[in-house]
């Protein structure tokens, strides 16, 4: 497997960087396993393994940059590849926006890595999906679901003295469980650092009980709703998600020019400005063990999307906080802006972490009057970005809740609803899941906007 | 699953500029190298044929081989910036067998040598005879006759990686000046090129060799109103088309005028992004939609997405079967309403086929991802659901002999699955202008160009927006609307079709990034219509206040 430590990483980049005749030269090298196993109708669909090893190098004239990337390793491909980025920097127009290298940095001591996930086998993929399976086959119900897992490396070095290195495994399953009759569905989705965490079985137990629970579903008219946000409906792993959306959207360069829901009127931005309620706190932190993260990488961003960006620029990763009680603490920057704004060059966060309460989902259920409970969201996608106004609908799950206890299962809903919004109409925050490589927990939410019903099971 | 990078390329509100999805395994390259010939075809005909060999000797009982060479080129710009020239290029070999009645697939990065596909042929049918344990039923191929050594190229007439870069930047720049002109605070443009060269060679004796181009311009304009805090975009009425660069050579018969101008066959960018940056200033004193029932006139450049999602997605078997439910979902169109042929779908107006031979479009090919040679083929015929859009290993579920050749992999290194083939609506067949559909509506919405979409798991309920919206009163247009999205449920949309514009008004509009499977695979699809008139449509208003 394509894993390399540290001294063997930086052995190859040192030679790399030896060979420039660039202004500035940064090297990328990185590598890993991905493997996957996907299954359909109750039985394996597709399955596959892959190792991946390769060099991207960077070089710089002036302000002219260029990439080149290979995936030998000799001394004559090394060479070749620098030259290569060389000749295409040389090519490339000048990017005004461009900025110098960074020189050392200090890294938190992360440790996003687990040895029983880098060890994972086909075999062991194929009884993890035994697991899910089989329990639905005795029951007549039908399961469909996906699992990938990832062993990765990144080390990174420049000319200017800079060099990072990081290892991380990360295994994200997820089932959809069907009854026969096509009446009812179920979800559930888990990820983890660490595959001796994981059970598929427990996970797709989970959906048994939702598909079952979830068959014959009422209508209920749309309108607004006290509703009770599982985790999985508010961040989201495949796919765009309300929080996600909220947290990709605390970039101060968008803020600055007018053209975010952080804007504020007559310029400006809205940071330091009380936009939510008070018990709303989330900020990032790489070296949290519940969701360890690179200690570096200035891409990414929140919901699972980009957590692990190869080529960044080494920015260190801090613990940062982007809203405390309600009011927003910091933006993210990019270096080039930072500099033309005069502030600290915060990256985009690794993770985030929402700070939540001590309640069970079943807590929370239990003292609900009225409301519906909601497992997943899907398909949301923006109508406003003004507003972060998003739209989608309720999936695999939803129930309608009376008197502190689960009634019936009902009709899906389309929602129109921005996390603004929700966030200012909170009632109650549950204990924080683990979700996409985050920290977020279940929210119980007033007057909640579903503005049509839908069919679809 | 449609365009989300690509919105988020575009920046819905933000100036975070993310770089496309790109096949697997590309590596940058220079430009020069994107106009290098790759292997000749004798050569990728041993590298499949020591693959054949190689699977057939360890069981194999059947075998096909893609040798791919995948080049893209995109130039990114915003304002007066260049942000981003990006060349590359990806080669290698993709081998998917069946051994013991299952399926098995490997793919080798820069295979050179004989040895390395015969390796990759071996690596698969051991794949297939592991998962074979796992198999509940083994898989009935539908016969494919070979159809010997063919090509196929589109037909286009300026190859655009031949054109200078620094064309392209200039290009951009004239257009990101004239959006800064005409009243724009901000913009972002972009030229999206492809050039997939496909080999694809199978043991039932076709070896096809393919050349595929597309391209796709884009922009988005951004108008602030600094007193009251407010911005507005308006996207390019572009559409992404299986065309070379002449797409960028305007041509008046091309043009389509009425209160906007709209593109058929070539595009004028500049034109466009004038009109874009006036009228993204004027949503801002545009009326905010009164929410209520609505007769919608939908233009092709906005209709294109609603066909793509309600009844290109739903009428993929492998989603009716259960193959998707745990990502994409599964159908509402399902076997029994397909059995029972009197299912409708839509209105008598409804024709909608699958066409994977139409010029000029995203899914145009000669032979698809599993040697079969492309169609044309109805799916609802004058409003009754007639069929689905299966391949090889699907089609004798539903009946049929052969396979409707809509197999694709995104990559030489992704396995071949069902993709969506350019699904259109059918023009009218009797004479009506869109300036005639229009004046005999007395309350409604005209609608052009793609904005907001969202569906559900089994595409029943969705809502879409727009990028301009205009008040149709007493069969005249009255003004700008802004604020607009319509909801609905496919059937009840489909049946509330009263016209359809005849073939003059006929355009393309379509999707270089659908979604699809698990690990996700991109494609990219047309979809044709002419404008079509929906009665009594639900809109709702989608203003807030934070």
């Amino acid at each position: 497997m394509a894993i390399l430590t540290k001294d063997e990483a930086k052995k190859i980049l040192d030679k790399v960087l030896s060979y420039s005749k660039a202004d500035e030269m940064s090297a990328s090298l990185s590598g890993g396993r991905l493997g996957n196993i996907r299954y359909a109708r109750n039985a394996v669909s597709t399955s596959g393994e892959s190792d991946n090893l390769s060099l991207s190098v960077m070089a710089v004239f002036g302000k002219r940059s260029g990439t080149a990337t290979i995936n030998e390793f000799d001394d004559a491909s090394l060479e070749k590849t620098v030259r290569r980025a060389e000749e295409i920097a040389r090519l490339a127009p000048e990017n005004p926006e461009y900025m110098p290298m960074l020189g050392p940095q200090t890294y938190l001591a992360a440790n996003p890595y687990a040895e029983s996930t880098a060890k994972m086998t086909p075999d062991f993929r194929a009884q993890a999906t035994f697991d899910s399976l089989d329990p639905c086959r005795k029951k007549n119900l039908t399961a469909a679901g996906y699992m990938e897992d990832s062993t990765r490396f990144t080390a990174i070095a420049n000319t200017k003295g800079l060099s990072a290195y990081n290892r991380e495994t990360s295994v994200e399953f997820s089932v959809t469980v069907r009854t026969a009759d096509g009446l009812g569905s179920g979800y559930a989705t888990r990820d983890v650092t660490d595959v001796s965490k994981l059970s598929t079985k427990e996970a797709t137990e989970i959906a048994m009980q939702k598909a079952q629970a979830s068959a014959s579903a009422r209508a209920l008219e749309p309108g607004k709703y006290t509703v009770i946000l599982e985790p999985a409906a508010l961040l989201a792993n495949v796919d765009a998600s309300l929080m996600a959306a909220m947290m990709n959207s605390f970039d101060a360069r968008s803020a600055d020019e007018g053209r975010s829901f952080l804007s504020k009127k007559g310029g400006g931005t809205r940071l330091g400005e009380k936009l939510f309620d008070e018990r709303v706190t989330i900020y990032s932190d790489p070296t949290n063990p519940e969701v360890p993260a690179s200690p570096f990488g200035g891409g990414g961003g929140g919901g699972g999307q980009g957590r692990f960006n190869g080529g960044s620029d080494g920015r260190p990763q801090e613990k940062v906080t982007w809203i405390e009680k309600g009011v927003v603490k910091n933006l993210s920057y990019s270096r080039y802006w930072a500099d033309k704004k005069g502030v600290k060059a915060i990256p985009a966060p690794a993770n985030f972490i929402m700070e939540g309460g001590t309640q069970s989902l079943a807590d929370m259920i239990k003292s609900t009057e009225k409301g519906i409970l909601v497992t997943r969201f899907w398909y949301i996608r923006p109508v406003d970005p003004q507003t972060l106004l998003y739209t989608g609908l309720t999936r695999d799950g939803t129930f309608y809740i009376e008197n502190g206890q689960i009634k019936f299962p009902v009709k899906n809903f389309r929602f129109n609803e921005s996390p603004v919004i929700m966030l200012n109409n909170l009632e109650a925050l549950g204990k924080p899941v683990r979700m996409g490589g985050n920290l977020i927990p279940p929210m119980k939410i007033r007057d909640f906007t579903f503005t049509s019903l839908s069919d679809a099971v | 699953m449609n365009r989300r990078d690509f919105n988020q390329l575009l920046g819905m509100g933000t100036t975070g500029i993310l770089l496309p999805s790109l096949p697997a395994f590309s590596r940058p390259v220079t430009p020069e190298i994107l106009l290098e010939p790759g292997l000749d075809v004798a050569t990728k005909k041993r590298l499949a044929d020591a693959a054949m060999n190689a699977a057939k000797s360890k069981g194999a009982t059947y075998t096909d081989v893609r040798v791919g060479r995948y080049l893209n080129q995109f130039v990114v710009t915003r304002e007066d910036k260049v942000q981003n020239i990006v060349n590359t290029e990806s080669y290698g070999v993709g081998v998917r067998v069946i051994a013991d009645g299952c399926w098995g697939f490997a793919a080798v990065v820069d295979a050179k040598s004989e040895a390395d596909t015969a390796k990759a042929a071996e690596k698969a049918v051991a794949i297939a005879k592991a998962n074979a344990k796992l198999m509940k039923q083994p898989v009935q191929l539908a016969p494919q006759k070979g159809y010997g050594e063919v090509s196929w190229k589109a037909p286009i007439t300026k190859n655009a990686f031949e054109v200078p870069i620094q064309e392209k930047v200039d290009l951009l720049m004239s257009v990101n000046s004239a959006a800064l002109k005409n009243g724009a605070n901000f913009v972002n443009s972009i030229l999206f090129m492809v050039n997939e060269q496909k080999y694809f060679a199978s043991t039932d004796g076709t070896y096809a060799d393919q050349d595929i181009h597309r391209i796709w311009p884009l922009f988005t304009v951004t108008a602030i109103d600094p007193k009251t805090g407010k911005f507005e975009t308006r996207q390019s009425l572009s559409a992404p088309v299986g065309m070379g660069y002449e797409y960028l050579q305007s041509n008046p018969a091309d043009k389509v005028t009425g209160i906007t101008t709209r593109y058929n066959k070539g595009y004028d960018m500049l034109e466009d992004v004038t009109a874009a940056a006036k009228q993204a200033r004027a949503k801002h004193t545009a009326k905010s939609v009164e929410a209520g029932k609505y007769d919608l006139v939908l233009d092709p450049s906005h209709l294109w997405l609603t066909i793509h999602e309600s009844v290109g997605h739903p009428l993929e078997l492998d989603r009716v079967l259960g193959y998707e439910a745990n990502f994409a979902g599964t159908s509402f169109a399902t076997l029994d309403k397909w059995q029972a042929k009197n299912f409708n779908y839509g209105s008598k107006q409804v024709n909608l086929v699958a066409d994977k031979t139409q010029v000029g479009s995203l899914g145009a090919v000669g032979y698809d991802d599993e040697g079969v040679k492309t169609k044309k083929w109805d799916l609802v015929k004058d409003g009754t659901l007639v069929n689905y859009q299966a391949i090889r290993d699907q089609v004798h579920i539903i009946g049929e002999k052969e396979s409707q050749g809509c197999c694709y992999a995104d990559s030489w290194s992704s396995v071949q699955f069902q993709r969506m083939a350019n699904v259109s609506l059918e023009a009218g067949k009797t004479p009506l202008s869109v300036q005639d559909m229009i004046k005999d509506v007395k309350k409604g919405i005209y609608i052009i160009g793609d904005g907001s979409f969202s569906i559900d798991q089994q595409r029943y309920n969705f809502q879409f927006g727009g990028q301009l919206y205009y008040e149709i009163k007493d069969g005249q247009i009255a003004g700008m609307l802004k604020d607009v999205a319509y909801q609905s449920n496919t059937q009840e949309f489909w049946n509330s079709c009263v016209a359809v514009c005849d073939e003059r008004d006929y355009r393309l509009g379509g999707s270089f990034f659908d979604g699809k499977g698990q690990p996700p695979q991109s494609s990219a699809v047309s979809h044709g219509s002419s404008t079509t008139r929906f009665n009594g449509v639900n809109v709702i208003n989608t203003a807030r206040k934070i």
